[in-house]
């Protein structure tokens, strides 16, 4: 009995017993929520638009940090060097479409997705080659972003009715900020620009796009551009709150379950997926982890995401799976 | 002209349905064993072993055990690295408890582990299809390398978390552990994997195999003639697993010597996938083709500097390394998407009609 109280009753005890202490936890998963759902929405952009499943996306967030990082460590000023990284991206962007994209047009998902493996291991080569293995800092200073952190103190919230304390980093605030900004002008260029809607066609319909008169190739290195510029945003943000290094990689595979949870067809879907996975798994961690003793992070979210896939196989916000013979 | 069926007529349902139906095949296959059984180990040094032909025979045989799941039942998995961990740990605690039974026993035996656990994570498979699939599969790859971790009684509360392979001993000769020649490692591995690819070759052409190959194809379609998707996806698991455990076993018994949890990391489950896709999907000799190209490949990349007398340190060639073979992965899908086994086959039918072209 004495394990099921542990599990049952005694986490949410604690939580009672401490609610700034909740409240922390509470928005620390959301902050790293956040950023999960800005990377699974660099892989939603590339999925709806060409249906490559972009392993690259999460080397993408560390070359992109890394090459800021880079471009600052040889003397240049920090905005000058984000619009570099921008140039970049999209350099890579083209160079994607043109010798990876194009040449594999039509071939079954499995092969695009093995050659989207094959450009991670290009550019963790490349990477290294560059920048070498070393993590570097954020230069999150330079790119006028807030550092330092405040207390907030709500009467009542501590244990015992004290005061509660509850701590917020600037930085988490800003990144949350930022996100929310990027998502909105991501929703915003997607319906009600030209291009927006040329995306959304290709999106639905790859012949009918073309039959209109879409190119495709084009929209294809806009997409990627697009995710590229999400990975460099998800790179700044990640790379300021630890360092930037290839462990950051890692931070992909803590984006796919975000992916499939929320289906990889849709926005709001990653969103919402990212904020379900990043409070889940901080509150498990906290809560539950000690009972199996910890450092079930790397794989609390694909249980997560696991048990809601078993009700809805298209994840949340995914298109029906419609079969036919 | 010297490869040519015509005037080998089959008289009998045997000879109809026999696995290599073509004399030249046979020949070769032949010709191919006597290989790898009497000239590799009387030729090959120690070195050529280990570091060679050890390694790529184990890889061979994970690849065929991916290859069952991937090429032949069309469910794309992430987590062969975790189930040849899942082989490795049965093993080392089956040979702990009980330390006098035949290595070669256990290390079978430990396969049937690795299907347990494979049985239990497919079963999402039955819900979920495509890159949902892939992306569930990661959770047995994450959570199984975490158990690696944090269950001490997997690896006998060492304090250094890793597994060390014992030294086990059959008629007076040391199978595994340090003492064990490279030789006889060499040759254990050699009939294991040869034993499994009959069996799994088999398997593939009767009943069980044919239906795997309806689910991949269709699974709809397959179930409405009459194949039951729980037992074909879950028995396409359970093979894949048993073979990817008796790989990882080996992985670390016969070659490895010792292994920490890092050593199943997706990495692993990456490389091996990457042998079922440029060996060719659904195919045996591609099976073996892949894991001969990604594995043999890093090894004569680093060799190259040397060879030209540069003078490049370790870590340039090791990043290097992955950008050929990054570089490498993509241009042989844009050459050839079907895999090293489809330039076979292309060349087998060149052959055949030679000196005409068609």
């Amino acid at each position: 009995m004495d394990i099921l109280y542990r599990i049952v009753i005694d986490p949410f005890v604690q939580m009672v017993a401490t609610p700034d202490f909740l409240i922390q936890v509470l928005w620390e998963g959301f902050v790293a929520g956040v950023l999960y759902a800005l990377i699974a929405l660099g892989f939603v952009l590339i999925f709806k638009a060409s249906g490559v499943f972009n392993f690259a996306q999460g080397i993408m967030v560390v070359f992109a940090a890394l090459s800021l990082v880079g471009f600052v460590e040889v003397g240049v000023p920090a905005p000058i060097a984000f619009v570099l990284c921008l140039g970049v991206m999209l350099v890579l962007a083209v160079g994607v479409e043109r010798l990876v994209l194009r040449p594999l047009v039509n071939q079954p998902d499995i092969i695009l997705f093995m050659a989207t493996i094959g450009l991670t291991f290009f550019l963790i080569g490349l990477g290294e080659l560059i920048f070498g293995g070393e993590p570097k800092t954020m230069v999150t200073e330079e790119l006028f972003l807030p550092t330092g952190s405040s207390v907030w103190e709500p009467a009542g919230l501590g244990p015992d009715g004290a005061p509660g304390f509850i701590l917020f980093q600037h930085l988490d605030v800003a990144a949350a900020a930022i996100a929310l900004a990027l998502v909105a002008a991501l929703g915003f260029f997607f319906s009600k620009t030209r291009i927006g809607r040329a995306l959304r066609a290709v999106a639905d319909d790859h012949q009918a796009a073309l039959s209109v008169g879409i190119s495709l190739n084009q929209i294809w290195v806009i997409v990627w551009f697009a995710a590229g510029v999400v990975a460099l945003f998800t790179g700044i943000m990640w790379g300021a709150r630890s360092d930037v290094s290839f462990a950051l990689e890692i931070i992909a595979f803590k984006a796919l379950p975000v992916l499939i949870l929320g289906g990889f067809t849709s926005i709001p879907g990653a969103i919402v997926g990212g904020l379900i996975i990043g409070i889940g798994e901080k509150l498990g961690e906290i809560y539950w982890g000690p009972l199996v003793g910890g450092g079930i992070e790397s794989w609390l979210a694909y249980m997560i995401a696991l048990v809601f896939l078993l009700f809805r196989p298209q994840g949340l916000f995914g298109e029906r799976i419609i079969e036919r013979i | 002209m010297f490869y040519r069926e015509a005037g080998q007529f089959k008289t009998n349902y045997a000879d109809d349905q026999a696995a290599f139906p073509v004399r030249e095949d046979r020949i070769g296959i032949i010709l191919l064993a006597v290989l790898a059984a009497v000239v590799v180990p009387i030729v090959a040094s120690d070195f050529v072993l280990n570091t060679i032909m050890i390694p790529f025979l184990i890889f061979a045989l994970a690849t065929i055990g991916l290859n069952v799941l991937t090429g032949y039942c069309g469910q794309l998995s992430l987590g062969t690295g975790a189930f040849m961990g899942v082989g490795a740990y049965a093993c080392y605690k089956l040979t702990s408890i009980f330390p006098d039974v035949n290595i070669v026993l256990w290390v079978l035996c430990s396969g049937v582990f690795s299907a347990a656990v494979g049985v239990v994570f497919g079963l999402p498979s039955l819900r979920i299809k495509g890159f949902y699939l892939a992306v569930a599969t990661l959770a047995a790859q994450f959570f199984l390398e975490w158990c690696f971790i944090r269950i001490p009684w997997l690896y006998n509360n060492n304090a250094s978390g890793a597994i060390e392979v014992p030294t086990r001993e059959a008629f007076g000769v040391a199978l595994t552990g340090p003492t064990a020649e490279p030789l006889t490692r060499y040759l254990i591995v050699l009939a294991i994997v040869v034993v499994m690819t009959f069996l799994v070759g088999n398997l593939l052409r009767g009943r069980i195999g044919r239906t795997w190959m309806m689910i991949r194809d269709m699974d709809i379609a397959a179930e409405l003639i009459g194949v039951r998707p729980l037992y074909a996806k879950l028995s396409a698991f359970a093979v894949s697993s048993f073979v990817c455990g008796v790989a990882g076993a080996m992985f670390v018994f016969f070659w490895l010597g010792a292994a920490e949890p890092a050593s199943f990391n997706i990495r692993l489950s990456f490389q091996v996938l990457f042998m079922v896709i440029l060996g060719g999907l659904g195919s045996m000799a591609g099976s073996f083709m892949g894991a001969a190209f990604i594995f043999i490949m890093p090894i004569l990349i680093r060799m190259v500097p040397a060879a030209f007398g540069l003078d490049v340190d370790a870590a340039t060639v090791e990043h290097l390394n992955f950008v050929i073979i990054g570089a490498l992965i993509i241009g042989i899908l844009i050459a050839e998407p079907h895999g090293l086994a489809r330039l076979w086959s292309v060349l087998r039918q060149k052959l055949r009609v030679w000196p005409f072209p068609y």
